[in-house]
């Protein structure tokens, strides 16, 4: 099936009960096949047409803090338009699950896949989960769900625009039956109810403040136990498993060099990376940022070159600072490269990765722009 | 403080405006000078946190404010038609 949706039948199958949605670009078939369920009630869902993203997300907060839950979708422009209650959302402990399907943002005017629409709000008190493919978005999805709700935090769901969003791949589905017993009832502790009125995210003097923040930090070092243990579960549920949950190690026995992936570009390299003596490192959890994951797997490499689908323009790739900064205090520390590719949508083709990994191999430290 | 705060700073119990002690924000403190106020209660109206009210009956009817709480906003003499109200620097 069609990536987005895959992604809207992974999400039926979670029972949200409120779905608000910008029907409009950037907006996917996710939202779109989500209404045709509700419209023929597949699902027993309240499908919300509001006025723009960040009403989206507000509607999506307001209804979760109800106590049931909500779920939301969106792409690029969208998402930055939901920037600010991106962290309302977080701050208010909301485990809202969105999707963003990843393209790239203005100015020059574009609609294809990079990263940098989610890459730009790491900051924002989410988890990130990236996947590879139409499988591991539906897969994912499920996950989602039950880590947003163990750790009171809210996740975000990234697939590469139109590499995932709209090819048709076959896709392995879960029956509703089973997601039961995976994923329990929504139960939060708080919720908006008129007999018993509480106040959510309320005013919080300079005293106050940094301790709510401090809680975010702690429920998100936390997440790393939860994201494990879930992907384990699900592993047994399903017999699929992507890696610890955080990282994939693929090809990595007995090999000296990795690249460094997230997202649909694993899958190129894990045809491009045969019989080239060079593994792979695939990051799924950008935020909680897996280090000691990072290091270990590092560990007896002599280097490592990063592919990322952003720029934090004024410094360097964002993965290649996080992941720099993860390996300084590890005493066998690979060399480590950084390419930007893709960007707009540019194509990444065979020859350009085949040079990169040659460079890899090289063992110099390059930061390079793949144009 | 900090004894122990609710993830998502959920508030679960009213009252968290009486124990939060807002009057350490102000600069000015307004003044009501018994002699010229007329108790006519127009402050009590406008004051944003009810701090300024008139109480009593007849005779005793007299303009208090909650130090405590006022934030020195200075709302209430704006507001005074009869000039009752001055702002004197907290000191």
């Amino acid at each position: 099936m069609e990536g987005s949706i895959a992604v809207a039948e992974a999400v039926k199958l979670c029972d949200p009960k409120v779905i608000p949605v910008y029907p409009i670009t950037p907006q996917t078939h996710v939202a779109e096949e989500l209404s045709r369920m509700a419209a023929d009630a597949e699902i027993d869902a309240e499908i919300i047409h509001v006025e723009s993203e960040q009403s989206a997300i507000a509607a999506a907060i307001g209804s979760q803090a109800t106590g049931v839950r909500s779920y939301t979708a969106t792409a690029s422009q969208g998402l930055a338009l939901m920037h600010e209650i991106l962290f309302v959302a977080s701050g208010m402990r909301i485990p809202v699950v969105m999707t963003v399907v990843n393209r790239s943002l203005s100015s020059p005017l574009s609609i294809w896949n990079d990263q940098q629409d989610s890459f730009a709000e790491r900051d924002s008190g989410w988890i990130q989960l990236y996947v590879e493919d139409a499988q591991e978005a539906y897969d994912t999805h499920i996950q989602a769900f039950k880590i947003a709700e163990e750790t009171d935090t809210p996740v975000m769901v990234c697939m590469d625009g139109f590499i995932l969003s709209h090819t048709y791949e076959p896709v392995e589905t879960v029956k509703k039956s089973q997601v039961r017993k995976f994923l329990p009832d929504y139960n939060p502790k708080y919720r908006l109810d008129p007999d018993k009125p509480v106040t959510m995210g309320a005013l919080a003097t300079p005293k106050h403040y940094m301790l709510f923040k401090k809680q975010q930090q702690e429920a998100l070092e936390k997440s790393i136990a939860v994201i494990k243990r879930v992907n384990r579960e699900y592993a047994s549920m399903t017999k699929r498993s992507y890696g610890d949950g955080l990282i994939e190690k693929i090809n990595m026995n007995k090999k000296s060099h990795a690249v460094v992936t997230i997202g649909s570009l694993t899958g190129t390299m894990r045809e491009i990376t045969k019989d080239k003596e060079i593994g792979i490192i695939k990051i799924k959890s950008l935020r909680p940022f897996p280090k000691e994951e990072i290091i270990g797997a590092c560990e007896n490499l002599d280097s490592i070159g990063i592919l990322e689908k952003d720029i934090s323009l004024g410094t360097n790739g964002a993965l290649y600072d996080e992941i720099r900064s993860a390996l300084y205090n590890s005493r066998k520390k690979p060399k480590v490269s950084d390419f930007i590719v893709g960007l707009g949508g540019r194509d990444i083709t065979e020859r350009d990765l085949e040079k990169i990994i040659k460079k890899i191999k090289s063992g110099k430290e390059v930061v390079e722009w793949v144009v | 403080m900090a004894k122990k705060l609710n993830p998502g700073a959920v508030v679960d119990k009213p009252g968290g405006a009486v124990v939060n002690k807002t009057g350490s924000w102000r600069t000015f403190r307004p003044v009501v000078d018994d002699k010229k106020c007329v108790k006519c209660g127009i402050c009590e109206w406008y004051c944003p946190d009810r701090t300024i009210r008139v109480t009593g009956e007849g005779k005793k009817k007299k303009t208090v404010i909650d130090y405590v709480h006022c934030k020195g906003c200075l709302i209430c003499m704006e507001m005074c038609p009869h000039g009752a109200i001055s702002k004197v620097r907290d000191e």
